[in-house]
């Protein structure tokens, strides 16, 4: 039996290490990983969990992220409560496995540490890993600070482990940003903790001797469609079981999560569309951009996959501009936020002009002056009425402006 | 191979994850219709082996052997009084015709062949090789 770990009511931990704790206290049956920068730290963490006694399961050394991936697919098929952790070029390694976790509807969680994707090669936090994963049929939760890289990691067993979802879950937050930084984190103690995420009912283990089933059968033209239908069903259906299961967190940790999280959007003129740390500089923004007389607002979605579009076509009803902030090199696109985004406001007869602008990449800094005069380019089309400002711009981008029409 | 008719259902119906039971109920040991046993999975065999009763010793090599459980056995007591596994015949229904079971037959004459796909068994019997006198 594990140790039980001391925690003090408030602890000072980084995104890496709140995510370790929360991989602890879930009490995992096997972690298969390949440690990668910057998500390496919760690995390592876990492994010295184990190794002082306060883990009971197994922790799998593989030989690279496509192998972690494909053994925390056969041990959740076997009957097990399965997680890892991966970064960027380990995360595009697992991309294969990802899909045929999901396909076997296996509720693996996966703590991800955003990082841009080579080449060039580049360690810090953009969102390049996480749009990879976006048509993987897994659920993406977003983190913006430690406090919440802990908690999602907690919801993320929850719900990928829920009858109704059955899906592997991720829970993300920006390499460095908060992956390496230190916060105060109110932690759930950890028999409060594993009794909100509950004991892992296995479904269909192969370890069942007494009743063999076959798992990752094949499937062609026949059956691959109803297949998948079935899947994206159970992906689009769960985001009724996230907004119960956030409830469920509120009451055991105060702290209330929802599928929109906004920020003084009730009134604004002018919304921003942001994912992940840059959140927070936002919030700081928004606040400066309303002492000049700009009514802005702030919207995220909580889970990019599935995508809320009907609680943020809500949200954004009576907003006149948006501009919708991707942490990726679209190539080639308008991101996928501001395609999300405008998609969502279309489908509801919602008519505010949208922008994109592209920020933030390998870890490029965006600060609220940035952010500030995104919302005041943004301002211009609500002023207006109209689209006056390019279609996508590029923040904090050295050399002549870059846009796209 | 084409799915039955009777098999096809709907989205809403289906498989869970596509994890098929083998059992319908485990302990009486019913076949569900997902069981490979229910299925045609050798249409491709171009050689078949053919069993020759008479030869054989009933070490079960090629029960061991055999990557798809081809062999049928029986349960049979032995001279000495012990029970024993023996070779009765080969589903034909499973074999894929790799040819293993012929290369770990032991006898001096080999009880088990390939022979092409469309001989009759019979046939491959009556021109079995014999022993040099």
């Amino acid at each position: 039996m594990a140790q039980k770990y001391e925690l003090k009511s408030k602890e000072v931990w980084d995104g890496n290490t709140a995510a370790a704790h929360a991989l602890r206290q879930a009490q995992i049956d096997v972690v298969a990983a390949y440690p990668i920068t910057p998500s390496t730290p919760i690995v390592q963490t876990y492994a010295q969990f184990l190794a002082d006694g306060y883990v009971d399961g197994e922790f799998v050394k593989v030989e690279s992220e496509h192998s972690a991936m494909s053994a925390c697919v056969g041990a959740a098929a076997a009957g097990g409560r399965v997680a890892t952790a991966t970064s960027s070029q380990g995360y595009a390694l697992m991309v294969e496995v990802l899909y045929q976790a999901s396909g076997m509807r296996l509720p693996i969680v996966m703590t991800v540490v955003n990082r841009a994707l080579a080449s060039p090669l580049n360690i810090h936090g953009d969102h390049g890993d996480l749009y990879l994963g976006r048509d993987a049929g897994w659920i993406h939760l977003i983190a913006n600070n430690p406090q919440e890289a802990y908690d999602m990691t907690l919801c993320a067993f929850k719900i990928a482990e829920d009858s109704r979802v059955r899906l592997p879950v991720t829970s993300n937050q920006d390499g460095f940003l908060v992956s390496h930084t230190a916060q105060v984190v109110k932690p759930l103690q950890d028999e409060d903790a594993y009794k909100f995420i509950g004991s892992y009912k296995a479904l269909n283990p192969l370890l069942d001797t007494a009743n063999p089933v076959t798992h990752g059968a094949q499937t062609e033209e026949e059956w691959h469609f109803e297949h998948k239908a079935t899947q994206h069903k159970a992906l689009m259906d769960s985001v009724n079981v996230i907004e119960e299961i956030f409830a469920e967190f509120e009451k055991v940790s105060g702290r209330k999560y929802n599928l929109v999280e906004s920020y003084k959007i009730e009134d604004a003129d002018v919304a921003l569309v942001v994912m992940g740390s840059a959140y927070e500089t936002a919030m700081l923004a928004v606040d400066k951009a309303r002492e000049n007389g700009i009514k802005a607002g702030l919207v995220m979605t909580r889970s990019f996959r599935p995508f809320p579009h009907n609680e943020m076509a809500k949200k954004l009803a009576n907003v006149k501009a948006v501009a919708a902030l991707d942490r990726n090199a679209p190539m080639g696109a308008m991101g996928a936020l501001y395609n999300e985004v405008a998609g969502a406001l279309t489908a509801n007869g919602q008519s505010a002009v949208m922008t994109n602008y592209i920020y933030g990449l390998g870890g490029r800094d965006t600060t609220v002056e940035h952010i500030l005069e995104v919302i005041k380019e943004t301002n211009k089309n609500a002023e207006a009425g109209k689209r006056v400002t390019d279609l996508q711009g590029f923040v904090n981008l050295r050399g002549p402006k870059l846009s796209f029409n | 191979m084409a799915t039955p008719k009777e098999m096809m259902t709907t989205w809403d119906k289906i498989q869970f994850g596509a994890v098929l039971p083998s059992f319908e109920n485990p302990e009486a040991k019913k076949r569900s219709k997902f069981h490979s046993y229910n299925y045609k999975v050798a249409d491709w065999r171009v050689e078949k082996p053919v069993f020759n009763r008479n030869l054989c010793i009933d070490c079960d090599f090629c029960w061991v052997a055999c990557p798809d459980s081809c062999f049928e056995v029986e349960e049979v007591v032995n001279k000495r009084g012990k029970k024993q596994a023996k070779i009765v015949g080969i589903n034909y229904n499973l074999c894929k015709g790799c040819g293993v079971c012929v290369d770990v037959c032991p006898t001096p004459i080999k009880s088990l062949l390939m022979f092409p796909e469309q001989t009759n068994d019979n046939e491959a019997l009556k021109n079995w090789p014999k022993k040099d006198k």
